[in-house]
Order: C-alpha cells, then sequence, then structure tokens
C-alpha cells in the first residue's frame, strides 16, 4: 500500500465512511454432497465506536461470519466471493502475510469457547507477548512487567496473573486473559464469539462490563455474536438476525424488541421467557433448512405462519422498511 | 441476569434422500471407503495361499537338507535357490510360511483370550483385582518383551518346537490386549443399557456375554490382528538370535542361518531376501489390517487426517 | 514434588529390577534338564576348559549360591549380589567376570543407539507433525506412505538389505566390526573419524526403521492439537506460522510422544540387539549373541538384566522429568 492510498483511506473513513464494510459476503462448505452455503449474501456496516450484535441459530452462519472476517475459514470452507473493506481496504485481496499483520493489530478476536483458548504449556506473559513480538512490537525487557501489569489490569486481573499458568486461572480470569491478548494492540474491530458461553451468570456479567469498558476506552467497534437476546439488549447498540445464511433482520437493538419485522425475528422474541407475563417457554416450530439443498423462495417459508405463493418463488431482498430498520420478507 | 437464551434446534447437513442400495453395493462402496482394510486382508491371503498351495508345486521334502546341491543361485529347477546346506529354498518358503503363521495365530490367539478374560474381569469389578491386575500389567510392559522372551528361551534352547514357540510368545502377548478391552469395558460398563440390564436382574456373566462382549466384537478384533503382528515380530525377532525351533524352516530361522553362514556377506541373496520380503509383506498386511479395522471399531476417527 | 508419587514411581522401578532378577534366578531351575552345576560342568567340558578352573568355578559358586542351603538363603544372596551388579563369572571365558564384560561393550551400545534413536525421534517427530500441518509443503505428506512402509520391516532385517547394498553390492561402508582392525583405539580424530564411519550403516538403519513408528504417532496428535482452539485463536492473534507451529502446535502435540519415546527405548534396545550382532558391533547386541550360542548363562542373564536396569532408569527419568515439559500434570494425579 503507498502512503498516498493510505491517506485516502484515512481521508475516507474521517468523512463519515464505515469503519469496516461487508458486502455480499458468502462462504461455502464443501462437503462431498455439494457446497453448504454457511454465509450466502450477507452485507452490513459497523461505524467507529459501534457495537453490533449477531444472533441466530447455530448453524445460522453467526461464527463463520466471525471467522471469515478475520480470513481463518479452513478447508473445506472457502471464502467464495464479497468484500471486506476494513477502512477503505477489502481484507479478502489481501497476501496472507498482510492479512496476518491485520490480525490482533487490526481486527482482533475474543474466541468462542475461550476455556479452550490458552496454550495450557505456556504462561500468561509469554502468550501476550508473542501477539506483541510477532506484530513488530516487542517490548524492551524493562518494559515488560509495567506494560504486562497495566494491559491485566484494565481487564480486571492483577499483575501476577502473568506469571501463571493457564491451568491455575478460573474460567473468568482465563476469559480476561483472552480479552486482555485481543485489546494489546489496540484494534479498531474487535470480535467477540460467543465470550460467555461456558461461564456462570455472575462471570457472565462482569466480563461482559469488562468488555463494555475496554471497548469505551480504546474506541473500538465491537461484532458481538451470541444468542442470547438478554445480553444482546444489555450491550449492542444494532442488532442482526441471521437464519440459515441470510441476514434476514438488521436494526437498532430496541426496535427488535419493539417491533420485530421478519416473523422469525417475531417468533424469536415471542419465545423468550418474560418477567412481566409468565407464559409457556415455546420453541419455534419446525427445522431450519439444509444448507445443500436449499429450498427456492424464502428459507423460513416452512416454517412461517404467514407464507404466501410470493415467499415460495421470489427470496425477498434485505430492504430498508422503517427509517434505520431492515428487514427482508415480502409481508411489507 | 435471567436465563433468555433461545433453545434453538440443531440444523443438519444430511440430505433428505436416502438412499437405496443392495447389499453387495454397499459392501462394495464399504471396501472403497476403506481401502486399508482389503489390501491388508488381500496382502495376507496371498501368504496364506502360498502355504497352501505351494505344496502342489514343490515337494516339502525338499526343505529338508542334503536334498538339493549347495548354494545354488535361483534356475529353472530351484526358482529360489539352494542354501549351503543343500535344500530347496522353494520348498523351505512353502513349509516355513505356514509354520510362521501359526506361530503367530496361535499365540495372539492364547494372548487375546486371557487377555480380553483379564481385561473383563479388571474392568467390570474393579476394586483390588482391577488394582493387582493393572499393577501387573502395567508394571511387565515397562519390561522389554523380546528381553523376557530371550531369558526364557536361552533357558530352554534345545527343546523349542512351533508350539512350545507359540505358547512362550503368549505368555507376553496378553498384556496389550487385557489393558485395552479394561478401558473399553470400564467405558461401556456405566452406559445407559447395560445399568438397564443390571437392574433387570441379569447375572454379571449375562451381561457380559449378551451385553458388552457383542459392542465389543470390533475393538475384539482390532486387538486380535495386533496380537497376532506382535506375535509373528517376537517369533522372528527371538529366531533371527537362534532362539527358535532349531529344526524348523520357519522365516525367522531362514534368516537366522542366513546370517550364520554370512550369506549377505557371500552375496547370496536369494537366501535372506525372499523371506524378509514375505515378513515385510505380513507385517504390512497386519497393519493394514489393523487399520482398516480400528476405522470399524472407532468410525470417529474416520477421515481425521 | 509430592513425596508420595515419588516413592510410589520409585518402588515401582525395584519392583521391575526385582521382577527381572527373580526371572534369571529361577529360569535355570525351572528348566528342564540339569541344575545349574551339572550345566556348567557340562559346559565345560564341551568347551574344553581346563579341569582346574571349573573346579574352582564350581566351588566359586557353590559358595556363591551356598547350593547346599535351602533355596530361599540361596535366593536372598543371589538378590543381595544382582543389587551389587554382581552376575559371577563367564562361563565361556572363565576366569572373566561378566560385569566387566557389559561394561566394555555399554560405551558402543549407548553411542550406537541412544544417537540413532534420538535422530530417528526427532527426525520422524518432526516428519509427522509437518505431514498434518496445513501450510506445511505437500511434499512431507508423501513421505508418510513410504516411511509407514519402512516401519513395517523389522530393523535387523533392514540392516541386511543395507549392508548387502552399500557394502556388498557397492562398498561404500564398512562391512562389519566397530573401527577398522588396523586402528589403535584412542582419542584421536582419525580414530574417531573411523567410528563415525563404521557407525553409519547400522545407525541408518535404525533410524530408518524407527522413524516411520515416531511420524505416524505425531501425525495423529498434530491432527487432534491442530483442532484446538488454543491453535485457532493463536491464529487470531496474528502470530507467525512457524511460531504456531513450534510453541504452539509441536509443543503440546508432542507430550504423548515423549511418554511412548520412554516405553518405546526398550523395544528399540532389543530390536537392535539383532542389528548389532548382524554388523558384528563390539556392543552388547553382539556379546548377547555370542553368550546365546555358548549357552553362556550367566552372561546372557547378566546382559539381559543390565539391560532391563538402563530401561527402568530412562522411564524413570522421563517420568520425573515430565511435569517440567506439562505444567498441567502435578504429581498429585499421576
Amino acid at each position: 500500500m503507498t502512503a498516498d492510498t493510505a491517506r485516502h483511506a484515512t481521508a475516507q473513513a474521517q468523512a463519515g465512511q464505515p469503519l469496516l464494510q461487508v458486502r455480499d459476503l458468502r462462504v461455502y462448505y464443501h462437503t462431498p454432497r455439494g457446497a453448504a452455503k454457511a454465509v450466502d449474501g450477507v452485507s452490513f456496516s459497523l461505524e467507529p465506536g459501534e457495537r453490533l450484535g449477531l444472533v441466530g441459530e447455530s448453524g445460522s452462519g453467526k461464527s463463520t461470519i466471525a471467522l471469515s472476517l478475520m480470513r481463518l475459514i479452513k478447508p473445506p470452507g472457502v471464502i467464495e466471493g464479497g468484500e471486506v473493506l476494513l477502512g477503505g481496504e477489502d481484507l479478502l485481496a489481501k497476501s496472507e502475510e498482510e492479512m496476518r499483520q491485520v490480525r490482533l493489530a487490526g481486527v482482533a478476536m475474543v474466541a468462542q469457547g475461550a476455556m479452550n483458548s490458552l496454550n495450557p504449556v505456556k504462561r500468561v506473559r509469554e502468550q501476550i507477548l508473542d501477539g506483541l513480538a510477532d506484530h513488530g512490537q516487542p517490548i524492551a525487557k524493562r518494559a515488560v512487567a509495567d506494560t504486562l501489569g497495566a494491559l491485566l489490569r484494565s481487564v480486571g486481573l492483577k499483575p501476577e496473573v502473568a506469571g501463571m499458568f493457564p491451568h491455575e486461572l478460573s474460567g473468568g480470569m482465563k476469559q480476561r486473559v483472552v480479552t486482555a491478548i485481543a485489546i494489546s494492540l489496540r484494534p479498531k474491530v474487535i470480535i467477540a464469539d460467543e465470550p460467555t458461553s461456558a461461564l456462570d451468570v455472575v462471570v457472565q456479567r462482569q466480563i461482559m462490563d469488562t468488555l463494555l469498558r475496554v471497548q469505551q476506552d480504546l474506541g473500538a467497534a465491537v461484532i458481538l455474536i451470541g444468542h442470547d437476546m438478554g445480553l444482546m439488549a444489555q450491550f449492542v447498540t444494532r442488532l442482526g438476525v441471521m437464519y440459515a445464511g441470510k441476514l434476514v433482520e438488521l436494526c437498532p437493538v430496541q426496535a427488535i424488541f419493539d417491533e420485530p419485522l421478519m416473523p422469525y425475528s417475531q417468533l424469536l422474541i415471542a419465545s423468550l421467557p418474560s418477567l412481566t407475563k409468565k407464559g409457556e417457554l415455546r420453541g419455534i416450530p419446525g427445522l431450519p433448512p439444509s444448507l445443500l439443498d436449499r429450498p427456492t423462495g424464502c428459507p423460513f417459508r416452512a416454517r412461517c405462519p404467514h407464507a404466501f405463493d410470493r415467499c415460495a418463488v421470489e427470496e425477498p431482498a434485505l430492504r430498508e422498511l422503517r427509517p434505520g430498520h431492515w428487514a427482508a420478507c415480502h409481508l411489507y | 441476569m435471567a436465563n433468555t437464551s433461545v433453545n434453538f434446534p440443531t440444523p443438519t447437513l444430511a440430505s433428505p434422500h436416502a438412499r437405496d442400495r443392495t447389499a453387495p453395493q454397499a459392501l462394495l462402496a464399504y471396501c472403497r471407503r476403506n481401502p486399508q482394510l482389503v489390501i491388508g486382508a488381500a496382502m495376507l491371503l496371498g501368504l496364506v495361499l502360498v502355504g497352501v498351495l505351494g505344496p502342489f508345486f514343490v515337494d516339502p521334502k525338499q526343505a529338508q537338507p542334503l536334498s538339493a546341491p549347495t548354494a545354488q543361485p535361483p534356475s529353472r529347477q530351484y526358482p529360489l535357490g539352494t542354501d549351503d546346506y543343500g535344500r530347496n529354498l522353494l520348498a523351505v518358503m512353502v513349509t516355513g510360511l505356514p509354520l510362521t503363521l501359526r506361530i503367530g495365530f496361535l499365540a495372539g490367539a492364547l494372548g487375546l483370550l486371557v487377555g480380553t478374560f483379564l481385561g473383563f474381569v479388571s474392568g467390570y469389578l474393579g476394586g483390588p483385582v482391577d488394582a493387582v491386575i493393572r499393577t501387573l500389567v502395567d508394571t511387565s510392559l515397562t519390561v522389554p518383551g523380546l528381553l523376557i522372551l530371550i531369558t526364557i528361551a536361552a533357558s530352554i534352547k534345545g527343546f523349542i518346537s512351533v508350539n512350545i514357540m507359540a505358547l512362550l510368545i503368549a505368555s507376553l502377548a496378553w498384556r496389550q490386549p487385557s489393558r485395552t478391552v479394561r478401558a473399553q469395558v470400564l467405558t461401556l460398563r456405566d452406559r445407559g443399557y447395560v445399568q438397564v440390564a443390571r437392574r433387570s436382574g441379569l447375572s454379571t456373566p449375562e451381561i457380559i456375554v449378551k451385553e458388552l462382549l457383542p459392542n465389543l466384537l470390533p475393538f475384539l478384533a482390532a486387538s486380535f490382528v495386533g496380537a497376532v503382528s506382535y506375535a509373528i515380530l517376537a517369533s522372528i525377532g527371538l529366531e533371527a538370535l537362534g532362539l527358535g525351533p532349531q529344526n524348523d524352516p520357519t522365516l525367522g530361522m531362514t534368516v537366522y542361518w542366513a546370517i550364520s553362514f554370512s550369506a549377505p556377506l557371500r552375496g547370496l541373496w536369494w537366501w535372506w531376501l525372499p523371506p524378509i520380503v514375505a515378513v515385510v509383506i505380513l507385517i504390512l498386511g497386519l497393519l493394514l489390517l489393523t487399520m482398516g479395522l480400528d476405522e470399524i471399531a472407532n468410525p470417529r476417527l474416520r477421515r481425521a487426517a | 514434588m509430592p513425596i508420595g508419587y515419588l516413592v510410589r514411581r520409585v518402588m515401582q522401578f525395584f519392583i521391575v529390577l526385582w521382577g527381572a532378577a527373580t526371572l534369571n534366578f529361577f529360569l535355570p531351575r525351572l528348566a528342564p534338564g540339569n541344575p545349574v552345576r551339572d550345566r556348567l560342568l557340562s559346559q565345560a567340558s564341551q568347551g574344553g576348559l581346563l579341569q582346574s578352573g571349573v573346579e574352582e568355578m564350581v566351588r566359586a559358586y557353590n559358595a556363591e549360591f551356598g547350593l547346599d542351603k535351602p533355596l530361599w538363603v540361596q535366593y536372598g544372596r543371589y538378590l543381595y549380589h544382582v543389587f551389587q551388579l554382581d552376575f559371577g563369572f563367564s562361563i565361556a571365558n572363565y576366569p572373566a567376570k561378566v560385569l566387566p564384560m557389559i561394561t566394555a561393550a555399554l560405551p558402543w551400545t549407548i553411542g550406537l543407539l541412544v544417537v540413532s534413536s534420538c535422530w530417528a525421534f526427532v527426525i520422524g517427530t518432526l516428519l509427522g507433525a509437518l505431514a498434518a500441518w496445513p501450510r506445511a509443503p505437500r511434499f512431507f505428506r508423501y513421505l508418510i506412505g513410504p516411511a509407514m512402509a519402512l516401519s513395517a520391516i523389522p530393523y535387523y532385517m533392514l540392516s541386511i538389505v543395507l549392508v548387502y547394498l552399500f557394502a556388498v553390492t557397492w562398498p561404500i561402508f564398512p562391512l562389519s566390526r566397530g573401527y577398522s582392525i588396523s586402528r589403535l583405539p584412542g582419542f584421536n580424530l582419525p580414530f574417531i573419524l573411523d567410528v563415525l564411519r563404521h557407525a553409519i550403516l547400522p545407525g541408518f538403519s535404525i533410524v530408518l526403521a524407527a522413524l516411520g513408528f515416531w511420524a505416524l504417532g505425531m501425525r495423529g496428535m498434530m491432527v487432534t492439537t491442530r483442532g484446538e482452539d488454543y491453535v485457532t485463536f493463536a491464529e487470531a492473534k496474528g502470530l507467525r506460522d512457524r511460531r504456531i507451529f513450534f510453541s504452539y502446535g509441536l509443543r503440546n502435540a508432542i507430550l504423548p510422544q515423549m511418554t511412548a519415546f520412554a516405553i518405546s527405548l526398550g523395544t528399540v534396545v532389543s530390536g537392535s540387539v539383532i542389528v548389532e550382532a548382524i554388523f558384528a558391533y563390539p556392543g552388547i547386541g553382539t556379546l548377547l549373541l555370542r553368550a546365546i550360542s555358548a549357552s553362556d548363562y550367566f552372561l546372557i542373564y547378566g546382559i539381559v538384566f543390565m539391560i532391563v536396569l538402563s530401561i527402568a532408569l530412562a522411564t524413570l527419568a522421563i517420568d520425573l522429568l515430565y511435569p517440567f515439559l506439562d505444567p498441567r500434570i502435578s504429581y498429585r494425579k499421576a
């Protein structure tokens, strides 16, 4: 990248250009029985400092999106097409070495299943320093203790944790270490893929508070992936709903509770237990379609209570149905 | 915080079309997916055929010394040549190969039988019995078997026959199977259907025979092949040191005689090469068979690599 | 280091030694035919030894075993001697004692076996790890098949083939022995080079045959490890592939290999005994083969005991060092 295009990119970002723009992302898993379209034409954008949530059933493609933003999709998965623009630069067009530099420094990940995300035979100190060293930012020996101490304190850990092995830490502490590693190079985007799934509720809350605080300190944007609507309501500003590899609704988080447009989102909200109305816990009847032979038309129509003729023929596009509220549905 | 997570069903990648196939077609398709099994079995079958069909082509009596001119290279009359004793080496191969197979299968079967019994007892009963058996197995496994066998065989050198050889090796071949079987029994013991059988009043031997054994069959098959490989390698190792049946031309003894007469240095390649090739085919065949059986016993390993 | 584990592990070490010694004591007495003394005499007459030597030996053995005493007293005395590493006289080489014969051969064996076993372990482990690493050159994946086929050949058979090819057909390397007859052993460069030249063929056959075993085991472990969350997270950290491979993948996948290495040392040693015999290498294996063909029982039992001892020591050492390799293992659990 020349200095000229760099300046251009910065200028664009400053001119209200979104920080991260995903356009028509498609990720297929090639199986002996054909391609499973795990992510099939997803587009969204992220403003600096914004917190975006992605919810959906397991297998709806939300974790695949997280991995493809870091370009960590492994065979038989392939990123078939689309663009991922970070500050105007297409990550999908970068060389492997350029992409490696972007990981952690540009886009960092707080991994799913963070309980096992730390190397069991290395001390916390080494695992943090590894990331710095491989991005050309080794720390002088004298400064190591101070830097690590400050970093660990910022996620609510004592500096002594640096000298410990992962098996000596509790689940919540491990999650904090993973968070500390993720913010160690002050990334612009943090992807948190079900960061609290293995933790108990109290610790979940503490971890989310920590994540919120470091996000605001850094001014980083966050993509939070999960299926806990309560967590989303408290943490994110905008919410995307995934279904069968597609983004079917995208709106400010309050709007999804006030007026869900897509029938799938409606059922999702209706199935939540609530403190005020004591209803039974209802699931959504039916199963999502096979990703291998996807039916024509709307992917949700087989389970949709409002499906009509057009839904079987034509696939609905994501349209802005209310100001700032996008949904893919023929009902509107 | 209330538990607000939604219970999502798991999606399925399976295609809805059930595939209809006849049994032979399914077998063929399976063989294509598990080529190790087929190739391994074919290699072993080939070796067995050498022993079965060989006597129709060559007189086994020529495996005795002084039945041919000495140290002749392969010729039309003696396709594998002859050795310093004047033995027709083709006859030696035809007689010796089945003997080595017999030692392997006999010792493997005995070892598996004892090992399975101990493994079941150890795994199913648990407690002090388990502790004693486990200590015995673990401790003896740290001692290299070949050394124990050398000690024993050296003491009874003049008395070794093919069957004694098999017994001798079986005395060590039970250790590994007992370990594998014990581990498998432990995982099976607490499964639901075994618990149900126990509650419904079946006796311990009944549970072992009716519930556990059928589920262990693939494992036992794999263990058997493993025990046979161990036995064959051990017998050949002992024989190559001269500690085998002195009057029988097993593969290992043939190699031993070739070494003691410096056949490799004198260029008599036809003396030592055929038994080595036979051993390699044998061991490779058993190895492939084990891998193929492992895939049946442990489908989760499939496509792991 | 918790005392309980240490005591248990050291006790296991002594149980193994005791078992080996006991086997050596009772086997000659259980074997069909004559007891030790008669066998000694018949052996001596076959070997044409001087009568006086035999008488002296018989007296020595009578004194040593106290053959007139009850069996358990004999057994106790025997154990007492064995734990002083006193195995008595060599029958075939009287009045040589067994222990000095073994200690003379031991450095050759350790030099050849330990060095080539370590090479086999290092090369095989790296090969297996690279074969399972997605971003490694494809080339390594194709090497696995041949390595597996080689591992199916017993060591000693591979060495026969190597001798025939590289010492008889194309005489590049010496046929046998540990050094040239014309050279005087000494600590000087020409002699060391001569020793190395003689060690290449036997060493190579051990490395070739053992390599496949390590490669296969390591590939399996690496396939498991590369799917672990911490490897994915290391990739997400943007680490260099080399660092992920070595300190995140290999470093973890190698742990089970280390235990296997300790156990396999035994197999390697006993398998290589035959390799030595083929090359007439002046080590333990050749000594053992000669002892077997001369029915030199005390030498055989002495050698077997020494090998058992060295393997037991090696496994003990690796077991005690293991927690330094894997911080998760505290001795409490093990």
